[in-house]
C-alpha cells in the first residue's frame, strides 16, 4: 500500500496535463492486481503452493494464465510500435512469437510435465542426476530473465511518462519496479495464476476495443496499408476518406515500409553504406544487402521460434497441468489466445504511421513504441474527445496489465532460482521451510531492484527488439538441453552442459555487446560495426550459428562421453514418453525415494 | 540399476521404449515439417518473386496478409492435427501395454 500511495504522490508534481481518465483506468488495473494479489496470499500456504500453485489447475484457467504472463510490454506496446516504425519485418515478432508454442507442444510440452519437475535446473538435474549441472542451468534463468525484463520496465516507464507528461523515465521505472516487487514477495504464485488469467483478458480487451472503434471512425486497416504504395505502385492508392499527415524525413519511405527486406534488416549495411568511401565498395554492399537481410529474417525466426520454447518463466506454468495430455491441451489454447491477439497490434503501428507520424521524430519513451496509448487520442481531433480519453485510458490499463504481468512471472522464476537452488541448495541445504519462503521473498526484493537498475538505461531501445534478444539467449540455451535430452537417449551431462554453455554463452555475449554499443555508443565498437556489417548481423541475431553450434556440441561431447550416459536412462525415458495410465510415475518416485529430488 | 531386475515384462523393454519414442516423434516432425516449410518458403518468396507478394488483396499486400493474419489459424490447424493425433497414439499404445502385461 506504501508503494500505492508513492505512485500517487509521484503523480502529483506533473499534475498539469494529466488526463483524469487515463489516470483512473491506470490506477484501476493497478489496485485490481496488488489486490488480488494479496487477496490470494492469504490462500497460499506451503511453500509448494508458492512455488507452482499447488499444481491444479485446469486448462482454461491455466492456457489464460500462460497467455496473461505471455503477453508482455513487447506484445502490447512493442510489436505495435515496431511495425510502425520498421514495417513488414517486425511482423515476424508476433507470428513467431505465437507460432513458436508449436515447437513447445510439438517436441517439449508432454514429455517435460510428465517428467514433473518444477523447473529447467529441476529438470536439467533429475535428467542427468547431476547436481553441479542444476548449478549451471540455473544460471541462464537470471541471464534470459535480466534481458526480459529491461524491456518490460521500459513499458513502464514510456506508459507512465505518457500518463504524467513530465515525469521522468526513470521515475516510472522505479514506481512500478517497486509496486510489483511488494506484490510478488507478498503474493507468490498462487494469487498470480488467478492473477495472469484475469489479466489475458484484460488485455485482448483493452487491445480490440479501443483499435475497432478506431478503425470505424478513422478507416480500416487495410484501407490505412493501401495508402502505403508498393514499390511496383508508381502512386499511392488513396482509399476513400482516408487521411494521411506527412511523414518525417526520417520516417521510412513507404516502398521500404511496406516491403520485406526493409530498415530492421538492412540498417546494418545501411550504415556500411554511409560509411564507405568508394563507390565500388558502395556498389559490393549494395549487392549484399539483400542476402544479408535474408540471413537477418532467418537467424531472428531461429531466434524467437526456438525461444520460446525456452523461456524459463514460461515453462515453468506447465507444471501446473495436471498430466502430459493436458499440457499438450492447454499449449493448443494458448496458440489460439495469443495468436487472437497478436493480429491487433500491428494494426496500431499501420493507422499509426497514417496519423502519429510526428512520432517518427521522437526518441525513447516518448519515440513509436508508445504508438498503442496515443493513437486513441486521436478521436479527441475528430468531435470524440471523452471517447479517445477513454480508450486511451483502456489502452494504458492494458499496457499496466502487460508489463506488470510478465515482470511478475519473471521475478518468480528467478527468485524460485535463488530462493530455491542457490539459497536452499548451495548455500543452506538444511533451511528449513520457513526460512526458504523468506529468502523468496529477500530474491524478489534484490531481483527487483537490479531488474530495476537495468531497466533505466534502456530508454533508447525498442521494447520489442530486447524481448527477441532475450529469446535468441533462450533458444541458444535451454531450448537445445530441452529438446535433446528428451528426445535422444545418448545425451550425457557434460555433453549438455557444454553445448548449453557454449551457445548460450557465446550468444549472451554477442547480444551483450551490440546493445552495450547501441546504449552507450562506445565509438571503437560503433566503428566495427560500421566496417564489418554481416558481423553485426550475426552478433545481432545469433541463433542461426548458436543453435546449430549448441546442438552439435551436444552431440560431439556425448559421443565422446558415451560411458557417462545416465544407468537408469530408459527408465528416465520411459516417465518422459509414456502415457501416465501405464503409472510408470509413481514407479520411478518409488525407485529415487531417499535419493535427493523434493 | 535396470540389470538387478530382468524382469521380461514388455513396458520396460528397450523395443516398448523404442516404439513409443518412434510413433510420436514421427508425428511431431511431420508436423514441424508442415511449419517449417512455411517458414522457409516465405522470406524465399519475397526473395524470389517480390512483385508477385506485392500485389493488393483486399488492400492488403500479398506477403502481408499471408503473415500478418492468415499464418495463424495456419498453425492452430496443425496443432489441432497434432493434439488429436498424439492422444490417439497414446491412448493405443497405453492401452496395447496394459493388454500385454494382462496376458
Amino acid at each position: 500500500m506504501n508503494a500505492l500511495l508513492a505512485f500517487l504522490a509521484a503523480a502529483e508534481p506533473a499534475a498539469k496535463g494529466i488526463d483524469p481518465w487515463i489516470a483512473f483506468f491506470s490506477l484501476i488495473t493497478v489496485v485490481i492486481t496488488v489486490g488480488m494479489g494479496f487477496w490470494t496470499a492469504g490462500k497460499s500456504k506451503s511453500a509448494g503452493d508458492f512455488f507452482v500453485a499447488g499444481r491444479s489447475v485446469s486448462v482454461g484457467w491455466n492456457a489464460s494464465a500462460i497467455s496473461g504472463e505471455y503477453l508482455s510490454a513487447a506484445s502490447f506496446m512493442g510489436v505495435a510500435g515496431m511495425v510502425m516504425l520498421n514495417g513488414y519485418d517486425a511482423l515476424w515478432y508476433p507470428v513467431c512469437y505465437a507460432c513458436g508454442y508449436l515447437f513447445l507442444l510439438l517436441f517439449i510440452a508432454g514429455p517435460l510435465r510428465r517428467f514433473g519437475a518444477y523447473t529447467i535446473p529441476d529438470f536439467a538435474e533429475g535428467r542427468y542426476d547431476s547436481p553441479v549441472f542444476r548449478k549451471i542451468a540455473v544460471c541462464f534463468v537470471l541471464f534470459i530473465g535480466f534481458f526480459y525484463t529491461m524491456p518490460q520496465m521500459k513499458g513502464a516507464g514510456t506508459t507512465l511518462a505518457y500518463i504524467f507528461p513530465g515525469l521522468h523515465y526513470s521515475v516510472g521505472v522505479i514506481v512500478v519496479g517497486a509496486v510489483i516487487t511488494l506484490n510478488v514477495a507478498l503474493g507468490g504464485m498462487k494469487g498470480i495464476t488467478l492473477v495472469q488469467a484475469f489479466q489475458y483478458w484484460l488485455k485482448v480487451f483493452a487491445i480490440t476495443v479501443p483499435i475497432f472503434v478506431i478503425a470505424a471512425i478513422v478507416g480500416h486497416y487495410q484501407s490505412h496499408l493501401e495508402a502505403n504504395k508498393t514499390a511496383q505502385e508508381t502512386v499511392a492508392a488513396a482509399p476513400a476518406g482516408i487521411e494521411r499527415k506527412a511523414l518525417p524525413a526520417k520516417a521510412p519511405k513507404d516502398e521500404q515500409w511496406i516491403a520485406p527486406f526493409g530498415s530492421l534488416t538492412t540498417k546494418a549495411v545501411d550504415a556500411a553504406i554511409k560509411a564507405a568511401k568508394t563507390p565500388e565498395e558502395k556498389a559490393e554492399l549494395e549487392a549484399n544487402k539483400k542476402p544479408y537481410s535474408l540471413l537477418y529474417t532467418y537467424s531472428l525466426i531461429i531466434a524467437l521460434v526456438c525461444g520460446t520454447a525456452g523461456l524459463p518463466h514460461i515453462l515453468v506454468r506447465f507444471y501446473t497441468n495436471p498430466d502430459g495430455v493436458a499440457a499438450k491441451r492447454t499449449t493448443m489454447w494458448v496458440m489460439i489466445l495469443i495468436g487472437v491477439f497478436y493480429v491487433f497490434p500491428p494494426i496500431y503501428g499501420v493507422i499509426g504511421r497514417s496519423l502519429t507520424p510526428e512520432l517518427y521524430d521522437a526518441v525513447g519513451s516518448k519515440g513509436t513504441d508508445k504508438v498503442v496509448l496515443e493513437l486513441p487520442t486521436l478521436l479527441a481531433g475528430r468531435d470524440y474527445p471523452l471517447l479517445g480519453s477513454i480508450l486511451s485510458g483502456i489502452t494504458c490499463a492494458g499496457a499496466f496489465a502487460a508489463f506488470m504481468s510478465t515482470f511478475s512471472g519473471l521475478l518468480v522464476s528467478m527468485s524460485s532460482a535463488l530462493a530455491h537452488d542457490i539459497y536452499g541448495r548451495m548455500l543452506k541445504p538444511d533451511s528449513s521451510p520457513e526460512q526458504r519462503l523468506t529468502a523468496f521473498k529477500w530474491s524478489a526484493v534484490i531481483i527487483g531492484v537490479v531488474s530495476v537498475g537495468l531497466g533505466t538505461q534502456v530508454e533508447k531501445l525498442n521494447i520489442n527488439y530486447l524481448v527477441g534478444q532475450a529469446f535468441a539467449i533462450a533458444a541458444a540455451s535451454y531450448f537445445p538441453l530441452l529438446f535433446m535430452s528428451v528426445w535422444w537417449r545418448g545425451m550425457t551431462m557434460k555433453g549438455a552442459a557444454t553445448g548449453m554453455l557454449a551457445g548460450g554463452l557465446l550468444a549472451l555475449g554477442s547480444i551483450f555487446l551490440t546493445t552495450l554499443s547501441d546504449v552507450y555508443g562506445f565509438a571503437g565498437l560503433a566503428d566495427f560495426w560500421v566496417a564489418h556489417p554481416l558481423l553485426r548481423i550475426l552478433c545481432e541475431q545469433p541463433a542461426i550459428w548458436a543453435v546449430p553450434l549448441s546442438i552439435t556440441l551436444m552431440i560431439v561431447v556425448s559421443k565422446a562421453t558415451a560411458a557417462t550416459i545416465p544407468a537408469d536412462v530408459r527408465m528416465k525415458m520411459l516417465v518422459l514418453h509414456a502415457p501416465e495410465a501405464l503409472g510408470l510415475k509413481q514407479e520411478y518416485i518409488k525407485e529415487h525415494e531417499g535419493a535427493g529430488g523434493h | 540399476m535396470k540389470e538387478s531386475n530382468p524382469t521380461p515384462d514388455p513396458i520396460h523393454s528397450d523395443a516398448f521404449l523404442a516404439r513409443l519414442m518412434s510413433g510420436q516423434l514421427k508425428l511431431s516432425i511431420a508436423c514441424a515439417f508442415c511449419f517449417i516449410v512455411a517458414l522457409v518458403a516465405l522470406p524465399l518468396l519475397n526473395y524470389f518473386q517480390p512483385e508477385f507478394m506485392a500485389q493488393r488483396v483486399f488492400g492488403f499486400t500479398l506477403t502481408w496478409l499471408i503473415l500478418g493474419v492468415l499464418f495463424f489459424p495456419f498453425v492452430w490447424i496443425i496443432s489441432y492435427i497434432f493434439i488429436q493425433r498424439s492422444i490417439a497414439l497414446e491412448d493405443a499404445e497405453a492401452k496395447a501395454a496394459l493388454d500385454g502385461l494382462k496376458k
